[in-house]
């Protein structure tokens, strides 16, 4: 245990430091991809759990039920070494061509958490009243019309906690590339440590997760709490008249790999 | 006066259940119906068919001469029918202002300045210019009603269905709501309106239907239909709720 205080490991660790700044910055865009790809796929496929067809209805939940309950680790694995094939008999190409780890991560990432993106939402356009798409049709507005001005703003305050919490998660979750030499943060921390041997590669690491994760678990509780008020637009001085969102703030349905 | 309305042999089931059995009905234009009977009877439903808020099961619904149909019900709706509902279905989101400018903004194409006026005037109609900037869970239930039948009337269209609008209510603010569907009534406005409320029937109504299991069992002016109902079910169903 002396080891952790010793300054001198601290000096060698810290003189690799560029590196897990590397990592970092790997990381921090892997997941700002990875959770623009989160929010579309998720939204798509939320919105199609509740439109009236029953083929989109299966196709989301098939999709959800697949990512949800098998480990990202495995999807992207499965992607690691199956997308190469894939690509090669797409394409026809006569050679195998690896796919790069940020793109590995930004898709594999991005669609493991999409299915939790799509559940929040349909959660969240669920609470909304049945009502309201009602009220919205008998005024002559089309289903799309009646979610775009009318649905959509309620849930958007509804979903925003759940949604910051996912993001968060997909922060945590792109550490799966250190398992394929992604260069990510985590792959860098496990370089230095099997370099050196000195474990303070990897506090270094946690901390860089943290700087990343804590404001977004701010973001999170204050979300949450402006959810509960009985205020509605964001900042705005009239907040505290605009009407609460249907029902609680919709969590995650089943317990998540984080 | 050209018939605004004309139900042709409605048929609605949902699952097994069979709702409607066979309507067949007219409201002219201008006309004021009300439709009365027991819960259950499929008094809302009818209307609801009228703005495809149900899909008939078979059956046609005309409006001013063009059948009503999956394709052409938005436009339609757009056209000729608004609705006031139960429970008011206000946008919570919104204020007042912003529930009754939303659908001539975003429908009608209005210039905002338009709509706001067009807005204000129907506010001061139901009483309310005041309140145009709250929110309507700041209301109480008869002024959101009251929003709810201003907001109907901002998009011009000539028919406006309502279901039970004094339904969900305490009973202090029944009156408020009714002395505005009164005044309403006035108009040239086709008003088909569910309701349990027999003294606005009595008052305003050009015409009542009595429906019961699915099927108008009854149908005449107020006079004939409070004085000489034929059918004894609509008999009892008076005897109970005049008492």
């Amino acid at each position: 245990m002396n080891g952790l205080f010793s300054a001198r490991r601290w000096s060698v660790t810290l003189a690799d430091s560029a590196a897990l700044w590397q990592g970092f910055f790997f990381t921090l865009q892997v997941s700002l991809a990875g959770l623009a790809v989160a929010l579309v796929v998720g939204t798509i496929f939320g919105t199609f759990s509740t439109t009236r067809s029953r083929i989109l209805r299966g196709i989301a939940r098939v999709y959800v039920e697949i990512y949800q309950n098998t480990p990202v680790v495995v999807q992207v694995f499965f992607m690691y070494t199956a997308g190469p094939q894939v690509i090669k008999a797409i394409t026809g190409a006569q050679t195998i061509t690896r796919i790069a780890p940020f793109v590995l991560g930004v898709v594999g990432v991005g669609l493991y958490h999409a299915a939790y993106v799509a559940e929040v939402i349909r959660t969240g356009i669920e609470a909304i009243p049945r009502g309201q798409m009602e009220a919205a049709q008998s005024q002559g507005f089309s289903r799309v019309q009646a979610y775009r001005y009318i649905i959509l703003p309620q849930t958007l305050r509804i979903i925003l906690p759940p949604l910051a919490n996912q993001a968060l998660n997909l922060v945590k979750n792109t550490s799966v590339l250190a398992l394929i030499a992604g260069g990510d943060l985590m792959y860098q921390a496990d370089v230095i440590v099997s370099q050196t041997g000195y474990l303070q590669g990897y506090i270094l690491c946690c901390v860089m997760y943290f700087i990343i994760c804590f404001p977004l678990a701010m973001l999170v509780s204050w979300l949450e709490r402006r959810a509960k008020e009985p205020g509605g637009r964001a900042g705005g001085a009239r907040g505290e008249k605009d009407a609460g969102g249907a029902g609680a703030a919709p969590g995650t349905t089943k317990g998540e790999v984080a | 006066m050209a018939d605004m309305i004309e139900i042709k042999h409605l048929n609605k089931y949902f699952g097994d259940l069979h709702v409607l059995k066979d309507v067949s009905l007219t409201v002219r234009e201008g006309e004021k119906l009300v439709v009365i009977g027991p819960s259950g009877s499929g008094k809302s439903t009818l209307i609801r068919c009228v703005n495809w808020l149900e899909e008939p099961t078979s059956g046609e619904v005309i409006i001013n001469g063009t059948p009503l149909t999956r394709k052409n019900h938005i436009q339609l709706t757009r056209t000729y029918t608004s609705m006031v509902f139960q429970q008011f279905n206000l946008y919570p989101n919104m204020t007042v202002l912003g529930n009754l400018t939303l659908a001539p903004i975003k429908l009608q194409k209005k210039s905002r300045e338009e709509a706001r006026k067009t807005a204000m005037e129907n506010l001061e109609r139901v009483g309310l210019a005041q309140k145009a900037d709250e929110y309507p869970q700041n209301l109480s239930g008869g002024q959101q009603q009251r929003v709810a039948i201003a907001r109907a009337l901002c998009t011009k269209q000539p028919i406006m269905l309502l279901d039970e609008p004094t339904s969900a209510l305490d009973p202090e603010m029944v009156q408020e709501v009714l002395n505005v569907m009164v005044e309403l009534a006035q108009e040239n406005i086709t008003m088909v309106c569910v309701t349990h409320e027999m003294g606005f029937a009595r008052q305003v109504a050009d015409e009542v239907v009595f429906m019961d299991d699915g099927q108008i069992l009854e149908k005449g002016t107020p006079d004939h239909f409070f004085e000489h109902p034929e059918n004894p079910r609509c008999r009892e169903f008076l005897s109970k709720i005049l008492r």
